[in-house]
């Protein structure tokens, strides 16, 4: 029982009392509440995909968030081998399962949106392949922290799979990229080979501001799961306690 | 170079217990032949997709079979907590790492030999673009399928619930081998004129092999740790 926890030393403060968390949780409702606005009232509609085309606002988003969190836990993992400290392990897990969720979110959005632009609902395309199986690579990331065991033996292994698997992204792209490439257009400037479809700045920002609220989201989610990780373990280690007063 | 003859003494324990038992390597084998024939139930093998089945076939049979042997070669050592041993030897754990990896690339290998013979038989599949390379493909993708899936073994053997574990983190890690393989494979032995493309598939994988090999060396000493 000697260094299960550096988390002791410091004091529980409830998350509502930290002022941080607060602004925080105001700022994000307010820019999701601005995103909605100028997604659906100050972005014009797009010419042939209609309102259809809303939907690319959060898909694109969803899919930053996700690679923002998959790349927190490929950098946490790789602080947690170093200094071996229990926080970066609990921000690493919680980092992974949000970046499932937006990973899943991107994968719903994808189809609905694949339906009524290139009549079909799922298309063996690298960008997609790439996501599903990242989704598939922090589906095992997880199933490794629930693994059975004391935690620092869960930490370490998950660290070293969250490193692996993050490298692994890069080079599943560039194979399914190689094997077929067909749908997804280069939005944003003029790629080699295909014209750029180009965006018009209202919609540029409206994306940028989605992206900005979503980012935001994703850290009041990372402090909400630290929390909650974080009272787990302090309820765990006072019924170890109760346990020994029992006991002893 | 002590390191190397570690991996070499590791490698030999493996594969000679192996000798003695012919757990594995049989069931691995009559898996391969089990695939097969479900192969032929799942397409049929009198028709002309015959051509287009059989690379995808030859991965499948690798993976599946490679899998079976991957599951047991650290989930073997927990008997008589001889993964306790290995470690207080006076060993590099890169060398228990290089040891692992051998003997399960040489048992692969084996199933290979017996296995892809007998699928080309049961098919009826008698061209063959280039040999030297056909050989070159399945010694490269076998290679990174087993020096990722050797490490993962070491990482989910510590689970208790392993077998199940090891093909989720399996898979999807290897998912460019899968592909650069039977793109690779599938250019050989059906449409040699695009030799090129199959090169730079093998190129792809070997990037892959090189990266995660050395991955792999490095991060090992993390997953044996007690």
């Amino acid at each position: 029982m000697k260094t299960t926890l550096n988390l002791e030393q410091e004091p529980f403060t409830k998350l509502k009392d930290s002022l941080v968390h607060r602004v925080l949780v105001w700022a994000t409702i307010i820019s999701i509440l601005t995103s909605f606005y100028l997604i659906f009232i100050y972005a014009p509609l797009e010419t042939t995909m209609r309102e259809v085309q809303k939907i690319f606002y959060i898909h694109v988003s969803s899919a930053w968030v996700a690679f923002l969190a998959f790349f927190v836990v490929f950098v946490l993992s790789i602080m947690y081998l170093v200094t071996r400290k229990r926080i970066y392990d609990i921000y690493a897990g919680i980092s992974a399962e949000i970046g499932v969720v937006f990973t899943t979110i991107v994968m719903t959005t994808g189809p609905i949106w694949a339906r009524s632009s290139w009549n079909t609902w799922w298309a063996w395309e690298p960008r997609l392949t790439t996501s599903l199986i990242l989704w598939f690579i922090y589906l095992a990331y997880i199933m490794i922290r629930q693994m059975d065991g004391a935690w620092d033996k869960k930490a370490r292994l998950s660290a070293v799979f969250g490193i692996i698997g993050f490298i692994d992204v890069p080079i599943v792209f560039m194979a399914i990229r190689w094997w077929q490439s067909k749908f997804h257009p280069i939005v944003f400037g003029d790629g080699p080979s295909q014209k750029g479809g180009g965006v018009e700045p209202e919609m540029l920002v409206a994306l940028i501001t989605m992206t900005i609220s979503f980012t935001l989201l994703y850290v009041v989610l990372l402090q909400k799961g630290v929390y909650l990780e974080k009272a787990k373990i302090t309820v765990e280690n006072w019924k170890e306690k109760l346990r020994e007063k029992l006991v002893g | 170079m002590s390191i190397f003859t570690n991996a070499l003494s590791i490698a030999w324990k493996d594969l000679y217990s192996e000798w003695k038992t012919r757990q594995v390597l049989t069931t691995m084998i009559i898996f391969a032949g089990l695939v097969i024939v479900v192969c032929s139930f799942a397409f049929d093998p009198t028709n002309n997709t015959t051509k287009a089945v059989i690379p995808g076939a030859i991965w499948i049979i690798i993976v599946f079979s490679g899998i079976l042997g991957l599951n047991r070669s650290f989930v073997s050592e927990q008997k008589n907590d001889n993964m306790h041993a290995l470690l207080t030897a006076p060993l590099d754990a890169a060398s228990i790492y290089l040891g692992k990896f051998l003997a399960n690339f040489i048992m692969l290998l084996i199933v290979e030999i017996v296995a892809i013979p007998f699928l080309f038989l049961l098919f009826d599949f008698r061209e063959m673009g280039s040999f030297p390379y056909f050989i070159l493909v399945l010694f490269i993708g076998s290679f990174g399928f087993v020096a990722i899936g050797t490490f993962l073994a070491a990482l989910a053997a510590n689970s208790r619930s392993s077998e199940m574990l090891l093909p989720i983190m399996l898979f999807p890690l290897v998912s460019p081998i899968l592909i650069g393989a039977v793109q690779a494979t599938k250019i050989i032995l059906t449409n040699i004129d695009k030799l090129p493309n199959a090169i730079s598939w093998i190129q792809l994988i070997g990037g892959y092999n090189v990266i995660f090999f050395v991955l792999c060396v490095l991060l090992f000493e993390y997953v044996l740790e007690v």
